[in-house]
């Protein structure tokens, strides 16, 4: 078992100096970086100063490992935009789109999984294909349609929720946050929705074909010859089965909700890291596009890395055989 | 429930199942009449789509939708059960009638380990604590034969071998102490080194509580060697019912001596796909199933009356058999 979790550990290193690669190719193939710095009208002195200050010189592969030393120890250098060290531009949006990925997710996968399971277990019901129906609509629409229609619903015309920013915001470890307070609790409500709505449609298709697929196996059935109440055999039986091989599926869709966040931050003007992308492409900004690169792959590395570990917490077929096996 | 000792354990009446399709109505289970008594153990054979597993289903209210019970009635000890609903059925399932399964390789829930599967049985049905579930649950253990069961009952069904996994299935379906069993080929996925002793192990728990049993087979020799009384399905139809050796040694049926013709000698047991195929043509299948006697097309004793009505139950010696052979009074 710990073979395997060295091995899942190292693969998800590989995929992060890959990511890393990539990011730091933007460097050489985006722009001159050196005339980003230093405008048109430098001399070729100040250029090589530059160069070697900046080690553009060195061959690509010293480059690449002082770029990866530098990005493991939170280094990317200098936002070209506003001259701040990028580390501190990102910690102070990064909070921001955590929480928001956080209860999109947490929305996604609550409402996903409960979706799923009633419509499984009531196939044929009007509610359930009700919103088997709509959930379609929720798969085909583009998320910024969705976050538009939600504020010209809920924030223009029923004036219940703000359709932009994040509120009144507290402090919550160390950091500003919308949970403290009501106003910022009401803020994340509509991009949590819409940033989540994807995924929690996804989610719940997901878990009501799984859940169908259990439903009909033959400890199921037994289950019920058993005497078993419905309820213990839907949750207690049926449940947990469905979810083992919808978790990595969950957790992936889940680590996407940050990337996806995206669109939800300029739609709602969330502060995040997500409008900072924007912002750093719209400005060719490439030390911070670079970091967000890697900083979006190294959470999908860690989600997945998480996915795999649940596994063997949830999975006994998975975990060492006991000693007393009689096979 | 009733005590009523006069009554038989299960008895069956005329039981009629029929599932609606876009092609018609299908009749699997079509007018089935029998009953199994205390500590006896019928045996139920048939071809492949005779209607057995659907005959227990109908018992245990356990029918898939669309299938359903048209007509006919079904009595527990003096207790009808087939119009209960189904807070009624369930309480009938574990506690009164227990059930296996063809393959214990998937009955077991494979993500919960057998003492709690076991133990969740026990406490549904008995109200009883989570202690004495689980000690009800190692007794259970014992009781059939898994070796060092205190130190297996937490153990998951993956860790147990196909014969081991059935015990803990014979377990999980005796354990609320049901008085009437059906196995629905309990031995058909294992090995053949295995199935007789798991066949004793059931036989040997029923005699011993005087649980009546109900065990659907393919296999005549199972049928020899482990049951009481034996019924014949054909084509949704009980073709002959009686002692199991009355019925194999002088079938009274035309259908059933084909079948006991067919019964593989021990050296011929070894391969495997010899069934019961041996009379000539097939069964029909639920769409084209003839008119009068199912059985007719491939009858060598065909009589124009087979063709046009379907024959009711006549003594046979000591059996009964739904053929017009043993009309006495069309002989007479
Ligand atoms: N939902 C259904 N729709 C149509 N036909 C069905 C359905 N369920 C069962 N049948 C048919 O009912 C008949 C009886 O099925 P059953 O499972 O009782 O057979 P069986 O005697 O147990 O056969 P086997 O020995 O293969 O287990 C079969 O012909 C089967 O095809
Ligand atoms: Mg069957």
């Amino acid at each position: 078992m710990l073979a395997y979790v060295i091995r899942r550990v190292a693969q998800g290193a590989l995929v992060l100096a890959i990511v890393g690669f990539v990011s730091f190719s933007m460097f050489r193939f985006m722009g001159d970086p050196l005339e980003n710095i230093l405008g048109q009208e430098a001399t070729v002195l100040d250029r090589q100063e530059l160069e070697d200050r900046l080690g553009i010189n060195k061959p690509v592969l010293v480059q690449y490992f002082k770029f990866m030393a530098g990005a493991l120890q939170g280094e990317f250098g200098v936002s070209y935009r506003n001259a701040i060290p990028v580390a501190e531009v990102i910690a102070e949006r990064l909070p921001a789109t955590l929480e928001l990925a956080l209860v999109s997710g947490i929305f996604a996968a609550l409402f996903g999984i409960a979706l799923g399971v009633y419509t499984a277990i009531r196939r044929d019901g009007f509610l359930a294909n009700f919103i088997m129906t709509t959930s379609l609509i929720g798969v085909s629409l583009p998320t910024f349609l969705i976050g538009i229609l939600l504020i010209w619903v809920f924030a223009v015309e029923l004036g219940w929720l703000p359709s932009f920013g994040r509120g009144e915001t507290g402090t919550m470890f160390g950091r500003p946050s919308s949970l403290t307070s009501w106003s910022g609790i009401r803020a994340l409500i509509l991009p949590s929705v819409t940033l989540g709505l994807y995924q929690m449609t996804l989610i719940m298709r997901l878990v009501r074909s799984e859940m169908l697929e259990v439903l009909r196996t033959d400890y199921i059935r037994f289950a019920h010859a058993r005497g078993l109440s419905s309820r213990a055999i839907h949750f207690r039986h049926a449940l947990t089965n469905t979810l083992i091989p919808v978790i990595t599926i969950i957790g992936l869709q889940v680590g996407q909700i940050i990337a996806f966040a995206v669109v939800t931050e300029t739609v709602f003007q969330w502060p995040g890291v997500g409008s900072l992308f924007i912002q750093a492409v719209q400005f060719v900004d490439i030390p911070v596009m670079a970091a967000y690169l890697l900083l979006v792959g190294s959470l999908f590395v860690v989600i997945n890395l998480i996915v795999d570990l649940l596994y063997l917490v949830i999975d006994p077929r998975l975990r060492v055989e006991r000693g007393a096996g009689a096979h | 429930m009733s005590d009523n000792t006069a009554q038989p354990l299960l008895r069956v009446r005329d039981l009629v199942v029929e599932i609606p399709t876009r092609r018609g109505l299908l009749r699997p289970v079509n007018g089935v009449s029998f009953d199994v008594e205390r500590g006896e153990i019928l045996g139920v054979v048939g071809e492949s789509g005779a209607g057995k597993s659907i005959t227990g289903a109908a018992i245990i209210g356990l029918l898939d939708s669309p299938s359903r019970i048209a007509s006919g009635e079904v009595w527990l000890d003096g207790e009808r059960i087939d119009n209960l609903d189904n807070e009624g059925l369930r309480k009938v399932r574990g506690r009164q009638i227990g059930t296996i399964f063809q393959d214990p390789l998937t009955s077991l829930n494979p993500l919960l380990p057998i003492g709690d599967q076991l133990a969740e049985t026990a406490m549904v049905h008995l109200s009883i604590s989570r202690a004495e579930a689980r000690e009800r649950a190692l007794a259970a253990l014992v009781e059939v034969g898994i070796p060092a069961a205190a130190q297996r009952i937490d153990a998951y069904a993956h860790e147990f071998s196909g014969g081991m996994r059935q015990r803990v299935v014979i377990a999980l379906a005796l354990i609320a102490e049901p008085r009437f069993v059906i196995a629905d080929e309990p031995t058909t996925a294992l090995d053949v080194s295995v199935q007789a002793q798991i066949l004793s192990l059931l036989r040997s728990l029923c005699v011993k509580r005087n649980t009546g049993v109900m065990l659907i087979t393919h296999d005549m020799g199972v049928i020899a060697e482990t049951t009481d009384r034996v019924a014949v399905l054909y084509a949704g139809r009980l073709a002959e019912i009686g002692p199991t050796r009355d019925v194999v040694e002088s079938p009274g049926h035309p259908y059933s001596r084909g079948l006991m013709a067919a019964t593989p000698s021990p050296s011929e047991l070894a391969d495997k796909d010899l069934r019961l195929n041996q009379i000539p043509g097939s069964m029909p299948g639920l769409l084209d199933v003839p008119a009068g006697c199912a059985f007719h097309p491939r009858c060598e004793f065909v009589k124009d009356r087979c063709r046009n009505a379907v024959p009711t139950s006549y003594p046979s010696g000591n059996s009964h058999s739904a053929c017009f052979l043993h009309d006495a009074e069309a002989l007479s």
